[in-house]
């Protein structure tokens, strides 16, 4: 068995077994919560990881994922899942109006730049008090399918816990291909990409597309979950969380993207018992993993592995 | 035919002309050496030729398309591929893959395809995969398919370039420099490899200062000096020129 395949069992397998630990609701909410990071920073690291192109703006389209679901099912009568597709479509086309002049930028250029997109759209969520409710935020209906309705831990568990393993199979898909090696290419070399005939500024814009679409579905997705929504979602905080997933995690892992939304998920509530100072916990931490892990935990523990004799490279 | 026509090319950075008025054309099938000192324009010369600069005037003609101005993936499209002084090898990869973007316009880049890995897409990759590990053997790095790139030595780094230019089964491959800071033993062989890829039909540009080499292998020969032409013709003729030994011994001759 490849190791793509043997990761995608043994996860299938932890996400299976995981209802056998979860023995109340709150550690449930936190396994969905947990799922639902993983899945945006799958996305996140196809950009950030693999294709090399940074964004500090990507909880702008969560926020336009969530309010777009909230509004769209409480002020126009929406069907939730249209609502959703909606808000994909918003996300991935102002995703795609952007990304060709944002994405000729490089470095700390890009950075500033995804970082302004953020901040329009949580100043734009947080002002248009008469859809958004400003920083009161939303309540939202649940989801609905027909007259199917989505609540509760257990089937919330299932839907994002199923979806996660959806995600992770596309993205181990995408990148070992001949497109997921494009992407790859322009992170090792953007010059020799392009002398092999890769159109970089259509890729990139491509896969930031692709991000933001994903991170949009999830934003609809927690904004059901929770039932409610606060500008919050969308805030320059949330995006460097994300990034920081995707860091401390594993750049270019699938893996790591999902070890690192298990770390800084749970490490806050964690550390909620040492009052006060749990700020500076977690920053020590991730401090001591950039130091020790500086690749991220999976490439890092994977290359270390190798070392020792294993043969298979991670993914 | 000429493969390549190049008029009255021209590159400026701010006030620096480091490409003057250059013309010349190369006949496919053909080795030919673009050589001169330090600072002579060789390597914007390629850039220029493989569209990383845009020129500041002139014209390139390649397999009878203009082609001044249009971006590399475009000539790659066309047929032309290149090696880089400065390696460019990504890093981030395997070797073998490294090889395998080169095959990057052959391969199906539909995003719907390569997310569900459906079952066409995953037999082109496999073959591609199979010709890439070819490519390695006929280089000479064949030992390496199972490697990362970043395992590799200078000089194996040196020909996976090359291996990833012809990937894409190229009608011209250019070659900054293959040799530089090889040694001699390692210079032979990638002479002899050279040799190899013309005799295969590629018409093979060369940017190098091994002059034993280029003597070796040329049919023709480009003299740049402070970003002009200085010379141009067979080794031999270039060998001879007064000018050609004035540039590099620095004798008035």
């Amino acid at each position: 068995m490849s190791i793509k395949a043997r990761g995608l069992v043994v996860l299938a397998v932890l996400l299976a077994a995981l209802p056998l630990l979860l023995t109340n609701a709150y550690y449930y909410d936190v396994a969905i919560r947990i799922a639902m990071n993983a899945i945006v920073v799958i996305g996140l690291n196809l950009l950030i990881g693999y294709t090399g192109q940074i964004s500090l703006g990507h909880a702008g389209f969560l926020g336009i994922g969530a309010y777009g679901s909230a509004i769209l099912t409480t002020q126009f009568d929406w069907p939730p899942l249209l609502a959703l597709l909606a808000g994909c479509a918003a996300a991935g086309l102002l995703a795609f109006a952007i990304a060709r002049p944002v994405l000729k930028l490089k470095g700390h250029y890009l950075a500033m730049a995804t970082l302004g997109l953020g901040i329009i759209i949580a100043i734009v969520i947080t002002n248009e008090t008469k859809y958004t409710g400003g920083p009161d935020g939303l309540t939202v209906p649940p989801l609905t399918l027909g007259s199917l309705e989505l609540v509760g831990d257990r089937p919330w568990y299932l839907v994002v816990a199923v979806l996660l393993l959806i995600v992770t199979w596309l993205a181990l898909n995408l990148i070992d291909s001949p497109a997921g090696r494009a992407l790859q290419a322009i992170h090792g070399s953007e010059v020799a990409a392009q002398v092999v005939g890769v159109q970089t500024t259509r890729v990139k814009v491509r896969i930031f597309v692709v991000s933001a679409v994903i991170a949009s579905l999830v934003g609809s997705l927690s904004a059901h979950y929770i039932a409610f929504v606060t500008p919050g979602i969308a805030g320059f905080s949330h995006s460097i969380e994300l990034v920081t997933m995707v860091v401390v995690g594993g750049m270019a892992s699938v893996f790591g993207s999902i070890v690192g939304a298990v770390i800084l998920t749970m490490l806050p509530q964690l550390l909620s018992t040492f009052e006060g100072w749990e700020t500076m916990i977690f920053g020590a931490i991730l401090m001591a993993t950039m130091i020790f892990l500086p690749k991220g935990i999976v490439p890092t523990l994977a290359a270390r592995f190798r070392k020792d004799g294993g043969k298979d490279g991670e993914k | 035919m000429s493969q390549l026509i190049v008029k009255r090319l021209s590159k400026e950075f701010g006030g620096v002309k480091a490409v003057q008025d250059v013309s010349f054309t190369i006949r496919g099938g053909t080795v030919h050496s673009v050589i001169g000192p330090n600072g002579a324009g060789k390597t914007t010369l390629f850039n220029l030729i493989t569209g990383i600069y845009t020129p500041s005037s002139g014209s390139i003609e390649f397999e009878g398309t203009a082609v001044t101005g249009e971006p590399p993936a475009e000539l790659a499209r066309l047929g032309m591929s290149r090696t880089f002084q400065n390696l460019q090898v990504c890093m981030n990869m395997s070797a073998i893959e490294n090889v395998m973007v080169g095959a990057h316009l052959r391969m199906s880049q539909n995003l719907l395809a390569s997310l569900l890995h459906l079952p066409g897409l995953r037999r082109a990759d496999r073959a591609c995969r199979e010709e890439a590990a070819g490519l390695m053997a006929f280089v000479g790095v064949g030992a390496y398919t199972a490697a990362h790139a970043s395992q590799m030595s200078y000089g194996a780094l040196k020909r996976l370039e090359i291996a990833r230019a012809l990937a894409a089964k190229p009608k011209m491959i250019l070659l900054d420099e293959p040799a530089a800071g090889l040694n001699d033993t390692e210079t032979h062989e990638i002479e002899a490899l050279i040799r190899k890829i013309a005799d295969s039909g590629v018409t093979v540009v060369l940017v190098e200062h091994d002059m034993k080499l280029v003597m070796n292998l040329s049919d023709h020969i480009l003299v740049l000096d402070y970003g002009k032409k200085l010379a141009e013709g067979t080794a031999a003729e270039v060998r001879a020129n007064p000018d050609v030994i004035a540039a590099y011994l620095g004798a008035s001759a």
